[in-house]
């Protein structure tokens, strides 16, 4: 009751977010890990599966890099399909903008997708 | 560049408008990677054109003549492959400034052919941005056509133009169809020409996000219509990236170019062995003056000759590695082979260079263009002569039969000879690969996670780009490495032959002499002076060590067959000098071709000198580790 009462008088929203957040933290391991699987599942490119695909949100790289993967086609909005991979899954080509570019493992971890995926029509 | 003043005034005789003659004018042929630019340019010049570095970059870049209807021309210049003009890589860098006029020794181009993709046109247009703002009259060239049209997509060229406000040409430049629009620019574009108002203006703030979404906005206004997706290589890939079925195909593509390699060079060279040493011979016949015929027969003939031996295998493998190039395949193989090297510090693209090396590093240094990365490339590079490259394996074979008994080692499967040459192999490869951790960990760091790289759809290779590709090659090879050779094989026939009291006695030459005078530092090793002379004449090229031993120990047309230079040897060299002498040849870097190239390739003196010391220096320390051992426990 009291932390409800206090993420209301927080005026943003994030804030208040936070709040659960550290709240969350509190419990106990288990309640931990469903929570994570809710909200982090599928949160960058490498937790796509085939078949799935996801909308790009931001690129948490140095901004070199980001940029070449920017001009290669991964600008926020766009819809990102995962395609083959090398053997062991690593790298990994991804369909994005009308071309297949392929990623390391630690380059696509970094790069978080918008919402959750969802199977391809 | 020189070159090409002397083009324009060679024409200059011709009567066309004296205005426009009067300077050099330029074109400059801009586009993303993958767009086509290389087959456009060849399409446009064949074979006027040259390869050209601009002054203090390693940026490399093609100048081409187009000849266009009344006995005109207009110079062409390739750029790099670029997303953008950021001026942020040294490739975009280079665009831009030439662009700009800003580029010394090259006057500012008077009009640009930007080449796109049309089956990707939205995410190529994202560059028209940048190259409409800077005012040159343009082309916008939509490559592959014919692929579009194939896979269902369309574009509009009327509309397009109005929206670009520039004109556009539909091409398919493997083909040749609609290239007669580019000639008919170029025509235009040397005259007055006015560009009409674009009806989608330009974005004002030209950052990524902001272009696409222009780009996006001119295909829609323009009724673009996208392809379908390549149906054939999405086939092909599951194939090709099959997680078992890709690296067998990967291994036997590579098992079968070298068995290819090793089984067609051979007869080559031994078809062009007697054409050089008969030509040698008959130009002899015509010289009466001993030390002239001796230069030039000895000396300048045997020397280069030498060299051209290797000629048809750097051609074959230019050949295949240009066929997997082209059909796309290699951007594949890059992404098979990525994990493997990302061990060592390396990544994908330098697979197939290092692969290469095994033939010769000449081309393998050569075939490093295709890695992006600067620091990864010269790492490549710096590697590529420690794998076991077909210049040692004379040498391997003269002192392996010398010194190691014909016996099974393990009996009907391994032979101690094969496997003293199976050792040396991976005794190359080991010290390859521990040196490119070393570089990856010291002063070539670079962030792990900068490999990038777009699959292109597969695609025919056609007969001209290879044909071009392997011109081209001949001529780097022909023109660069032999004027280095020329001048070492004069040098070396001069240390061999002079001073003329000498009478051609190798010992009392200055080349005996320098031999006699390096004894001490070679003695750790267990080489005595004539070993010296022969890693003195061995710099040139190593094979030659073989012929000068066979010229010091007296015996005639010695090769590494020769069952008396093989006497000779064992007689003269310690079991531990002669394991010396294979670990010091497995690793010293004694190829001036390969020096020369690393010099083209890096664009100066600096790595080529860092890796020179390098690998003298670990193959001197090897080798006498070696010697200490064997003579340790012999």
């Amino acid at each position: 009751m009291q932390l409800a009462v206090a993420s209301m008088t927080l005026q943003g929203t994030e804030l208040a977010y936070l709040r659960i957040g550290f709240w969350g933290k509190m419990q106990t391991g288990v309640r931990k890990r469903v929570r994570d699987r809710e909200h982090a599942a599928a949160h960058n490119l490498m937790e796509l599966q085939r078949g799935e695909h996801g909308i790009l949100d931001r690129i948490d790289l140095p901004e070199d890099d980001a940029r070449r993967l920017m001009e290669l086609g991964f600008l926020p909005g766009h819809t990102v399909t995962p395609a083959h991979s090398a053997p062991g899954g690593d790298p990994r080509v991804f369909r994005v903008d009308g071309t297949e570019i392929a990623l390391r493992r630690e380059t696509a971890r970094k790069m978080i997708l918008r919402q959750k995926a969802s199977r391809v029509p | 560049m020189s070159d090409c003043h002397g083009c324009s005034a060679a024409t200059a005789t011709l009567p066309p408008p004296p205005q426009i003659d009067a300077k050099q004018r330029i074109v400059a042929i801009i586009g993303p990677p993958n767009s086509g630019k290389s087959t456009l340019f060849n399409r446009l010049t064949g074979l006027r054109q040259k390869v050209a570095n601009f002054p203090g970059v390693t940026v490399e870049h093609r100048m081409g003549r187009v000849r266009l209807d009344p006995g005109r021309e207009v110079f062409v210049v390739d750029l790099p492959g670029i997303y953008s003009l950021n001026p942020r890589t040294e490739d975009e860098r280079v665009t831009h400034d030439v662009l700009l006029g800003e580029m010394k020794g090259l006057p500012r181009p008077e009009a640009v052919l930007l080449i796109l993709d049309s089956t990707n046109l939205s995410r190529h247009l994202v560059l028209a941005a940048p190259v409409l703002s800077l005012g040159l009259p343009t082309l916008v060239i939509l490559n592959m056509a014919d692929d579009l049209a194939r896979r269902g997509g369309n574009a509009n060229v009327a509309d397009l133009s109005e929206q670009l406000g520039t004109p556009v040409a539909m091409v398919s430049a493997t083909k040749g169809e609609g290239i007669e629009k580019v000639f008919q620019f170029l025509d235009g574009a040397t005259a007055v020409h006015r560009r009409k108002p674009p009806l989608m203006e330009l974005p004002v703030i030209q950052d990524i996000p902001q272009c696409r979404k222009w780009a996006a906005k001119v295909g829609q206004q323009s009724k673009y219509r996208a392809p379908a997706p390549p149906l054939w290589t999405r086939r092909l890939d599951s194939i090709f990236l099959h997680p078992v079925g890709g690296p067998l195909v990967f291994l036997l593509l590579v098992v079968a170019v070298f068995q290819i390699i090793f089984a067609a060079g051979k007869p080559l060279q031994d078809l062009l062995q007697p054409a050089i040493d008969g030509s040698g011979k008959w130009v002899g016949s015509f010289l009466s003056n001993e030390s002239f015929r001796s230069l030039i027969v000895s000396g300048i003939w045997s020397g280069v000759g030498n060299v051209l031996l290797f000629l048809p295998q750097i051609l074959l493998l230019s050949f295949f590695i240009g066929v997997l190039e082209d059909s796309g395949y290699l951007a594949r193989a890059a992404l098979i082979s990525d994990r493997t090297m990302a061990r060592f510090g390396l990544q994908g693209k330098s697979f197939i260079p290092l692969l290469s090396a095994y033939a010769c590093a000449v081309p393998a240094i050569m075939a490093t263009r295709t890695i992006e990365n600067k620091r990864d490339r010269i790492a490549t590079i710096l590697i590529a002569p420690l794998m076991t490259c077909s210049a040692r394996l004379p040498v391997y074979l003269l002192v392996i039969a010398a010194f190691i008994p014909d016996r099974p080692l393990i009996p009907y499967v391994l032979g101690a000879r094969t496997a003293a040459m199976l050792g040396l192999y991976l005794l190359g490869l080991l010290a390859a690969l521990a040196t490119a951790r070393l570089l990856k960990s010291t002063i070539l760091k670079s962030s792990r996670s900068s490999f990038m790289l777009e699959m292109p759809p597969y695609r025919w290779p056609t007969v001209a780009s290879l044909g071009l590709r392997l011109l081209d090659r001949s001529r780097v090879f022909l023109m660069r490495a032999g004027t280095v050779i020329l001048g070492v094989a004069i040098g070396i026939w001069a240390l061999t032959y002079l001073p003329p009291s000498s009478h051609g006695e190798i010992g009392t030459s200055f080349a005996g002499r320098i031999g006699h005078a390096i004894e001490p530092a070679i003695r750790p090793l267990g080489f005595n002076w004539k070993i010296g002379i022969g890693l003195i004449t061995s710099l040139a090229a190593r094979e030659t060590i073989v012929s000068t031993l066979g010229t010091i120990y007296g015996v005639e047309g010695g090769d590494e067959h020769s069952a008396s230079l093989q006497q000779a040897l064992h007689l003269d060299l310690t079991p531990g000098g002669a394991v010396a002498l294979l670990v010091f040849f497995a690793f010293a870097m004694q190829c001036m071709s390969t020096v020369a190239v690393v010099r083209r390739e890096t664009s100066g003196w600096k790595w080529p000198a860092v890796q020179f010391a390098y690998m003298t220096g670990l193959a001197y320390v090897c080798a006498f580790l070696a010697n200490r051992l064997l003579s340790h426990w012999a």
